[in-house]
């Protein structure tokens, strides 16, 4: 695994994430779900943080979300000098659970980017792993 | 037995000065600040038995610096609010005898960045695999992303959210040592650069060094020393998560919540008791959320209550005094200054001071939401 020193910064899976980034590589957005609440989550988890069970098990989202919340970054981050200002986003799956990432094959600009708009997962590479990212799905593909 | 946690705050002190200081690392911030507060509590070094700080530089660096052997020791560090739990840890353990006083301290060369720790998270933790990837770049780009949920869901107006900073700058300008006093309007907030939209540049928190500490010893001995007793009556804290993405509502805290909750139930109060709060002021919703979770305001009204002037100087609920993080000052970890400002309004020697406030809140926040504290101090114990 290599870490670049300069550039945007890269994740470093552990084994309780592994699944995920797997699914990333794969094109796949997999997160996890109770086996006995039924209940899906994110971030990766050896336990429900609902019912405390730890019979727990990885399944493949839809990749469907929509635009929970989001800033419009002024002040880069290492590695994110060169785009202008950039969309730090919140979405919210159509399984329910949330998470960060950015908004590609959009304008990063508050006329755009407006909430509860339908998105799609797409994978972009960063070093040796893929990062979801979310684009605008016209047409309603939210959930 | 008596409602309230059974302790005092003795002794409450700042750095002298607070703002850009070159010439201190952060440990020389917080002797200075522990130096003031023992000695603002009419006590020598020796007496104090009891350490609490954040884990770096940590209570052992603390208590060697100032030559303290400690029988008890906290290193609770939760971010901002750390200080606001270490009084509530400290009143637990006078109350079961391990320790009779203990000295709280907070030093932070949060601007000038003398003998502190560069700030990296590993890119294998949970926050470094999900959310700095996408160029987050400290608590400007976390701590804000929820405000745009919050307007959208309540209609929280762009000008609404600049108010907050104007109504602190009015208390600002009555206290010497704020770092910004002069007057601004809305227009003003809305014509500072964006930071992170819809954040400008007024409607986040100064960067700055000082430092802050307090002296906690038990109740019954609230005559002994040189300033009057400041009760802690009543304390709650509270996490959610450590990621701002995973918090369960982006419009609410519920770490502010539930601490609000235990800390006015241990003191027996409700809000009309309260004459006088302070909220961690990272930024400008912040306010927002507190007065919410602490249930001065039902849900989407706070912005509203702000701007039509109740928090501000005249305003039925004086809020944030001091200035605030906006406008006094913000080392990294403003929970203490929030703090010692509330043991002064409790005492009458604020530089902006507001009438009577038997009873003050302090609500402090760690992380982007993460954790909270929260604190009733009184005159009078209950």
């Amino acid at each position: 695994m290599t870490v670049p020193i300069s550039g945007k910064p890269v994740p470093v899976p552990t084994p309780e994430t592994q699944p995920f980034w797997d699914g990333c590589a794969a094109g796949e957005l997999r997160i996890q779900r109770c086996a006995e609440c039924g209940k899906p989550y994110f971030d990766p988890r050896p336990v429900c943080p609902d019912c405390g069970s730890a019979d727990v098990e990885w399944f493949t989202a839809t990749g469907r979300a929509t635009l929970y919340s989001y800033v419009i970054n002024h002040r880069p981050a290492p590695g994110f000098e060169d785009g202008g200002p950039y969309a730090i986003a919140v979405v919210q799956l159509a399984e329910g659970p949330r998470m960060m990432t950015n908004l590609v094959g959009v304008p990063n600009t508050p006329e755009d980017l407006v909430l509860d708009m339908p998105l799609r997962v797409t994978f972009e590479r960063r070093g040796d792993v893929y990062l979801p990212m979310f684009t605008p799905a016209p047409g309603g593909a939210g959930p | 037995m008596s409602r309230g946690s059974g302790a005092i705050i003795a002794g409450a002190a700042e750095t002298d000065q607070v703002g850009k200081l070159p010439g201190y690392s952060g440990l020389a911030l917080h002797v200075e600040a522990a130096v003031n507060a023992v000695r603002d509590a009419g006590l020598r070094l020796r007496d104090i038995d009891g350490i609490a700080t954040v884990s770096s530089p940590g209570p052992t660096q603390i208590a060697h610096a100032l030559g303290i052997t400690p029988r008890w020791i906290d290193g609770t560090g939760v971010g901002g609010t750390s200080f606001l739990l270490h009084v509530r840890h400290a009143a637990a353990a006078i109350r079961a005898g391990y320790a009779q006083t203990v000295l709280v301290t907070h030093g932070q060369s949060g601007r000038s960045r003398i003998g502190e720790a560069p700030f990296r998270l590993p890119p294998s933790s949970p926050t470094g695999q999900f959310e700095v990837p996408y160029g987050t770049f400290g608590p400007t780009t976390t701590f804000t992303i929820t405000a745009l949920r919050y307007m959208k869901e309540f209609g929280l107006t762009e000008s609404q959210l600049a108010y907050v900073a104007v109504a602190q700058r009015r208390w600002a300008a009555k206290n010497p040592r704020a770092a910004y006093r002069d007057p601004i309007t809305v227009e003003d907030v809305l014509a500072s650069r964006l930071i992170a939209y819809p954040f400008h540049l007024l409607e986040c928190c100064l960067v700055t060094d000082g430092g802050g500490a307090l002296v906690i010893t038990s109740a019954d001995r609230a005559g002994d020393f040189p300033k009057p007793a400041v009760h802690v009556l009543g304390t709650g804290e509270a996490a959610e998560a450590p990621m701002i993405s995973q918090l369960a509502d982006f419009t609410e805290s519920r770490a502010f919540r539930l601490a609000g909750q235990a800390a006015f139930a241990e003191a027996g109060i409700g809000v009309a008791d309260v004459g006088h709060l302070m909220i961690y002021d990272a930024f400008a919703h912040v306010p927002i959320y507190g007065l919410e979770a602490l249930g001065f305001v039902a849900k989407g009204e706070a912005g509203a209550f702000i701007a039509d002037g109740n928090t501000e100087p005249g305003g039925r609920l004086p809020l944030n005094t001091n200035g605030g993080g906006l406008s006094y000052t913000h080392t990294g970890m403003y929970g203490m200054f929030a703090i010692t400002e509330a043991v002064r309004q409790v005492r009458g020697e604020a530089a902006a001071q507001v009438e009577s406030p038997d009873i003050s809140v302090v609500l402090g926040n760690g992380g982007s939401f993460a954790t909270a504290g929260v604190l009733v101090l009184g005159r009078q114990p209950r």
